[in-house]
């Protein structure tokens, strides 16, 4: 579990978030969440437009074994989500940190600061 | 405390991923995947440890014949070198457990399902005369090798193996080293089940590894195989309170047999038909309706759940396999799976998925 991206936020529940303009929070899933989750096969993407709280569930990655939710890590609105990832839900598998899963407009950005760095997200996985 | 095969180090080397099953750290796959894994096991030829299940041999005289009478199966006409597969059933008719029994010289060798291992022997010796000998085999591990390519392969080591039809076995050896190799197994290929002394375990493993078309198959793949396959599960499709008749298993039936465990309630329901039948769901869209999963019919009443859903991979989409009220289990039928509260589009449809290729 070398490669954490440096400049990622991560959630206790295994996604990953990256501030970018305009407040938009972008999300998907650990390379330690989906080599856990083996092969996924189908990703239920949240409905855009649809208003989260943070650590509200908004999806669910299911892999050939097991279905799995997925919650936002910030509270806010969906403004995108990755509609490629329909017919090739395998990209999570093989690039985690470039196929994201969904965007949410933060409400208030700084609520990214609860979130681990990559150093203490390493920490937890460890143990 | 978890128990390991002799192969846990071998697994571990191969980069299994470990998981707890029936009291065992088993390999639920290796680095490539489940997916990888099947494809390779339906197209080559896989090999999976299953040294988890349970070995087991009875002799005597009258074994064939006491035996006989806890299954609707037959097992006295079994000659040396035969096999099959049948069900222990309970009074009320439900199944204790699916085991394959095969005739050897030495006796009839069992194999049970790991998790039904200390009930299966129990019950068992509880239910055999003094004049039966019952011996367990956990000094023996259990290998399958299955494929296309198996027969091949199993063909370098054993002359005798590769001659076996489906549902035999023969003593062997393989690179010198004693074996009982059956032509059988669980995926719906041509394949082997190797059963071999502990001792020997790892360095047979180790020479059908080295094939090249062989690759490690975890219990993950192993699972995906047999749905495919239509096969049952113990604990999934089958259990106390399921009847081999409603499991769809009358085929292992033995004409005339009514002196077994259930035998009323059982032929009965062969007569009448049962109200439940197992059936297999094809699911119209990309969500895996999942075991447990609610089936519903046009006007939402409730006719069934899911006893093993998936994704195939061989057909790029989710299969699954329900017990069914069985009216509306005809063929072609449309049913819902509940899944998140949504109703996920299925078709009945016959099974197996994908057709088994035994080699008869």
């Amino acid at each position: 579990m070398s490669g954490l991206p440096e400049d990622l936020k991560y959630a206790m529940t295994h996604e990953w978030a990256r501030l970018e303009d305009d407040n938009v929070v972008r999300v998907g899933i650990t390379d330690f969440a989906q080599e856990q989750l083996g092969d996924l096969v189908y990703i239920e993407m949240p409905e855009l437009g649809r208003k989260v709280k943070a650590g509200e569930q908004c999806a669910v990655v299911e892999s050939v074994k097991t279905a799995s939710d997925l919650f936002s890590p910030v509270t806010g609105e969906i403004v995108a989500v990755n509609v490629a990832l329909a017919d090739e839900p395998e990209e999570v598998n093989s690039s985690p940190y470039q196929a994201w899963l969904f965007c949410v407009k933060a409400d208030n950005p700084p609520e990214l600061d609860l979130l681990m760095d990559a150093d203490a997200y390493r920490l937890m996985i460890e143990q | 405390m978890l128990k390991e095969t002799p192969l846990y180090n071998l697994h571990l080397e191969l980069g299994a991923k470990m998981v707890s099953f029936a009291g065992y750290q088993m390999p639920v796959q290796y680095s490539k995947g489940i997916i990888h894994e099947h494809l390779h096991c339906r197209n080559h030829a896989g090999f999976f440890d299953i040294s988890h299940m349970g070995q087991c041999l009875i002799s005597g005289d009258k074994a064939a014949g006491e035996l006989e009478r806890l299954t609707p199966g037959n097992i006295t006409g079994l000659q040396p070198g035969e096999q099959k597969y049948t069900v222990l059933t309970n009074k009320d008719g439900g199944i204790i457990d699916d085991i394959i029994i095969t005739r050897l010289t030495s006796g009839l060798m069992i194999i049970v399902n790991a998790a039904c291992k200390d009930k299966d022997y129990a019950y068992l010796q509880s239910h055999l005369s003094e004049q039966c000998d019952f011996m367990e085999l956990p000094d023996h591990a259990l290998f399958a090798l299955q494929g296309p390519a198996a027969a091949r392969i199993i063909g370098k080591f054993s002359a005798d193996a590769a001659e076996l039809v489906f549902m035999h076995a023969c003593a062997t050896e393989i690179d010198g080293m004693p074996c009982n190799i059956s032509r059988s197994g669980y995926t719906g290929e041509d394949g082997f089940e190797i059963s071999v002394a502990n001792e020997y375990a790892e360095r047979l493993a180790r020479c059908l590894l080295a094939e090249d078309e062989v690759e490690a198959i975890g219990l993950g793949a192993r699972d995906t195989l047999r749905l495919e396959a239509g096969l049952c599960l113990y604990g999934h499709e089958l259990n106390e309170a399921v009847t081999p008749v409603e499991a769809g298993l009358q085929w292992l039936f033995k004409k005339g047999h009514n002196e077994f465990p259930g035998a009323d309630k059982i032929l009965g329901q062969l007569q009448k038909g049962p109200n439940k039948i197992r059936a297999g769901l094809l699911v119209k869209s990309k969500i895996p309706v999942r075991e447990g999963s609610v089936i519903v019919n046009n006007e939402d009443i409730i006719i069934g759940h899911v006893t093993s859903g998936s994704f195939s991979p061989s057909l790029g989409q989710p299969i699954a396999m329900a017990l069914l009220d069985r009216n509306s289990a005809d063929l072609g039928n449309t049913l819902y799976g509940i899944v998140r509260h949504r109703k996920i589009a299925a078709t009945v449809t016959k099974l197996p998925f994908i057709r088994h290729r035994y080699h008869r």
